[in-house]
């Protein structure tokens, strides 16, 4: 059958359905299948904190939204194009995000009338019935029969074939936007290669999928998505605590110092301990503790031995490690500390996205207590921004915070990767013998950066004590003196301020170096700032856009970007918390853009703010 | 002649630092270093890995006075600092110095995961049933309506039996000593640290400022024997003054009995077995008020040893095999399995 083949640009789909529905998968291989194509994209994961929510109810709906486009990405996408609805609640949590006129693909089946009380709709009402969705294009299925129909050979019960449900639903998008379905079939081969009955229906139903679109005269279209114009270079998809996980072991080997872990599982933190507990075959020792304390203490004591210590964590855990990183500081030994913010406070919404612990990275401690934060922006640049704090970490003798987000880390993008001997060296030196002249070691005598020593045990003639106490400068022993304790704080705080001298100066990442409005963000807002910005850049307005890294200490030339402003808007996923700092560092009159939803910023959103202030 | 270099021989003086030691004059702790810097000349371990972690109290002042490496840490800590250490670096010989509140109260948890994970490491635990650096309060180990500064009308508070509790944490080697018996805790030291595996040892520390006294009925000569066992492996639990005592095994219950009056021989006791774990639980229970009637002495010596894996060692084994099986490859790690190329 001949049907016409139409191209488009630019295309939002988000899958939604029960958390049982495996629409995390469908969306993650849909994404593979669209990366492998050179089509650039941006995907955003949105489920439920409970692992399986009451089945069919609307908390229990798991989202996965994708953005694809022959033009470059930035974020997930504002409003869907397409909706796939696997039951009824996952059509009335989503139609809102849905554009006019856009597509829904509905399972039938799930619009019972047991869906569609769980969902919370009045009795006898029907959307797929009732003429609310006029005005959307809605091609239905009953994907549950149909995937029972391409089972019924299949000795398994029921509740397992209703399973490979979502392998229907993944094999009629594949027709309908034209794929090959190879990425899948491997991955399948992969998963389940050991238990064929699983493969085998798995594929079935992929199949079934497919071919139902194929013959199904109702649907007269199919959809072609150009490749993207990007860097060129090998490219792969990549999600941001996958990213985060490589830039650690990179940092570890172009270091060479043994990568420990020490680390408690957290939403959404985990993915990085579960990744690096993979490969043990690069020397990575990962520690699974008894709490967040222990785990960050542990990872004091590897770094106490000359190992590349980090702790990987989300907002509680960091409450909870504060103590710890006051003992870090104290002992000047270097230390990663990854914080994968989520909504807070306390509990808070752990698997929504929030930008709320910046605040807590800089003065959340006891005492006078500075470290170094950095911050990544994309998925991808988790891996270059770790490998940067990392560097900043073991040259500098000082433990690091890095700060990511739920948005970040579960989100994917693809991914020039780097080959190893294009990564920057990262040289460490430990102290391994007495200088001249010296007759005991002083772990407190500072080179010209104000780092002290890293002598590790094992180092004969270098034996040697440290801790918390405050101590003497040079000699390290205990002090109480009040002059020395006031020398001691200025030096830890110049210590880190002196870092700016060995980063990397603050860009523009796209706009003119004067203008009207510059717009200036940190971590996961990067690309709807970048969209936002490029859209009124195109019709000619006077703004541009900066985005930090190096979040402490400061690019040194920040101070002299932000005066050739009228106005500095800063966008933030918190109730201002950047703005405090920059309206503190640099008395300027800030603006703030603040969204506490637990979602991110959308373009539009953001476009309309903008505005306001040209 | 041979080749090989003899380290030069060390004495204690050698792992004595130039740090004025600040406990207070009289306190137990000075016999604890004393008898720690006298064993370490004789363990055979280079002076360059010995490292000594501590928290935060009296007993955690203890690295500052020991020239070897050590850190001073936080409250509570010192155990999941060392289990750090001892998992990256595994041939270093790492003691935790800890005392009743640093190591079961506010760091409780960690000791009980150290001990279950059974890292090849020495926790010393300095037990004075009190507060010392907060000037006095009642700790995890104080007895029951103790008046302290912070229990004016006495604690209501049931205290931890720290033996049993490292028992029930499947420690690898449970053993009780004391600071005025240096001989006693010099043997237990070096059997700690023979141990391999998380070696729980106790010692008894008086504080002479805040709860002088709390363990004179073990020390002191007119009640020690009366009051006190010394384990040996393989010998009857005997005690009294003139060995005239013993303990016999009914059923699971421990009694005394007179090995005077003819009734019983030391054929009839308990036969101590270090490597018997279910005498041991009965062993650690053996935790009486020595001030009620009809009570039990408390036990000295080695309680339990096992042998298990440490830790460290099954973590460097799951690297080794799994190097074995496939050297890491950071080119083929970065690119995945699914690359793409825009030209």
């Amino acid at each position: 059958m001949v049907r016409k083949q139409e191209t488009l640009h630019d295309v939002v789909i988000k899958f939604a359905g029960d958390s049982g529905d495996g629409m995390q998968l469908t969306g993650t291989q849909f994404t593979n299948n669209t990366a492998l194509l050179g089509i650039d994209l941006s995907t955003f994961p949105d489920f439920p904190a409970e692992i399986r929510a009451p089945q069919g109810t609307l908390p229990g709906v798991s989202g996965f939204q994708l953005h694809f486009s022959s033009e470059r990405v930035y974020t997930p996408g504002d409003a869907c194009d397409v909706l796939v609805a696997m039951n009824a609640a996952a059509l009335k949590t989503n139609l809102g995000a849905l554009k006019k006129g856009g597509k829904i693909i509905v399972n039938t089946d799930g619009f019972d009338a047991k869906n569609l009380r769980l969902a919370n709709y009045p009795e006898g009402e029907n959307p797929l019935e009732n003429g609310s969705l006029e005005g959307y294009d809605v091609l239905r299925m009953d994907v549950t029969k149909m995937t029972r129909e391409a089972l019924k050979e299949f000795t398994m019960g029921m509740k397992e074939k209703d399973r490979a449900k979502n392998m229907f639903v993944l094999g009629f998008l594949y027709w309908l936007y034209g794929r090959d379905m190879e990425s899948t079939i491997g991955f399948l081969k992969d998963k389940f290669g050991k238990k064929p009955d699983i493969f085998d229906s798995n594929l079935k139903v992929l199949q079934a999928g497919y071919n139902y679109g194929e013959t199904t005269e109702a649907f007269t279209t199919t959809y072609k998505v150009e490749k993207a114009r990007m860097q060129p270079g090998n490219y792969r998809s990549v999600m941001g605590n996958q990213a985060l996980a490589y830039g650690l072991i990179a940092a570890a080997q172009t270091s060479g110092l043994p990568l420990f872990l020490g680390t408690y599982p957290i939403t959404p933190a985990s993915d990085i301990l579960h990744e690096l507990s993979r490969h043990k075959n690069f020397g990575i020792r990962t520690f699974q503790a008894e709490d967040e304390i222990a785990a960050i203490t542990s990872a004091i004591g590897a770094a106490y031995g000359g190992s590349l210590g980090v702790t990987t964590t989300s907002g509680p855990g960091m409450a909870l490690k504060a103590e710890a990183m006051g003992l870090a500081v104290m002992l000047e030994i270097p230390l990663v500390i990854v914080d994968v913010q989520r909504g807070g406070p306390s509990t808070g919404l752990p698997t929504k996205t929030e930008q709320s612990d910046l605040l807590q990275a800089y003065y959340g401690r006891n005492g006078e207590c500075p470290m170094p934060v950095i911050s990544a922006s994309t998925p991808a640049d988790c891996f270059d921004a770790v490998y940067e704090a990392v560097r900043i970490s073991v040259q500098h003798m000082t433990p690091v915070i890095f700060l990511s987000d739920g948005y970040i880390a579960n989100g994917a993008e693809p991914w020039r990767f780097p080959q190893t001997a294009d990564l920057p060296p990262i040289h460490v030196k430990f102290k391994t013998e007495l200088g001249h002249g010296e007759e005991k070691l002083q772990p407190y005598l500072r080179d010209e950066k104000l780092v002290r020593p890293w002598a590790v045990p094992g180092t004969p003639g270098l034996e040697h004590r440290i801790g918390g106490l405050e101590k003497q400068n040079i000699t390290g022993n205990i002090s109480y003196d009040p002059d020395n304790h006031q020398l001691m704080v200025k030096i830890r705080q110049q210590k880190v301020d002196k870092i700016a001298e060995y980063v990397p100066e603050q860009k523009i990442d796209s706009g003119a170096d004067k203008g009207r409005v510059l717009v200036l963000g940190w971590g996961s807002t990067y690309g709807a700032i970048k969209s936002a910005v490029g859209e009124l850049q195109a019709a000619g307005h006077s703004v541009s856009h900066a985005h930090l890294r190096y979040l402490r200490p400061f690019p040194s030339n920040l101070g002299a970007i932000l005066s050739n402003f009228d106005t500095v808007l800063i966008p933030e996923i918190n109730n201002g918390q950047l703005i405090k700092i920059i309206r503190d560092v640099f008395l300027i009159d800030a603006k703030g853009y603040n969204k506490i939803m637990g979602v991110p910023i959308t373009k539009t959103e953001l476009v309309e703010e903008i505005r306001k202030h040209l | 002649m041979s080749d090989t270099i003899t380290a030069p021989t060390l004495t204690a003086k050698d792992f004595s630092t130039d740090q004025e030691v600040r406990w207070c004059p009289g306190c137990g702790d000075y016999s604890i270093l004393a008898q720690v810097q006298k064993v370490m000349p004789g363990l055979g371990i280079p002076r360059e890995n010995i490292v000594i972690i501590s928290g935060i109290g009296c007993s955690s002042r203890f690295p500052y006075y020991m020239n070897t490496y050590g850190m001073h840490s936080i409250h509570g800590r010192a155990t999941a600092i060392a289990s750090g250490l001892k998992a990256s670096r595994p041939e270093l010989s790492v003691w935790i110095v800890t005392g009743d509140g640093d190591g079961l109260s506010i760091g409780g948890n960690h000791t009980i995961h150290l001990l279950r994970r059974n890292f090849d490491v020495n926790v010393l635990l300095f037990n004075n049933q009190i507060y010392g650096l907060t000037k006095g309060q009642y700790s995890p180990t104080s007895e029951e309506n103790k008046v302290t500064k912070s229990t004016p009308f006495g604690s209501i508070d049931h205290p931890f039996n720290p033996l049993a509790l490292a028992m029930g944490a499947d420690a690898s080697f449970v053993a009780r000593s004391m600071d005025r018996d240096p001989k006693h805790l010099q043997a237990m030291l070096i059997r700690a640290n023979q141990h391999k595996g998380a070696s729980f040892l106790e010692i008894y520390q008086n504080c002479n400022i805040f709860n002088d006294g709390a363990f004179e009925i073990f020390t002191e000569k007119g009640s020690k024997a009366q009051e006190t066992i010394f384990l040996e492996q393989g010998k009857p639990l005997v005690f009294g003054a003139g060995a005239d005592k013993g303990i016999r095994l009914d059923g699971f219950t421990p009694r005394i009995v007179d090995l005077a009056d003819g009734s019983f021989s030391k054929d009839d006791l308990w036969i101590h077995d270090e490597r018997d774990i279910y005498k041991a639980q009965i062993l650690v229970r053996m935790f009486d008020d020595p001030h009620t009637e009809g009570h039990l002495p408390r036990p000295f010596g080695v309680f339990f040893e096992n042998d298990r894996p440490c830790y460290e060692e099954m973590m460097l084994l799951q690297i080794e095999d799994a190097k074995a099986r496939k050297a890491g490859d950071l080119d083929a790690l970065l690119r995945g399995r699914e690359v793409w190329t825009i030209s």
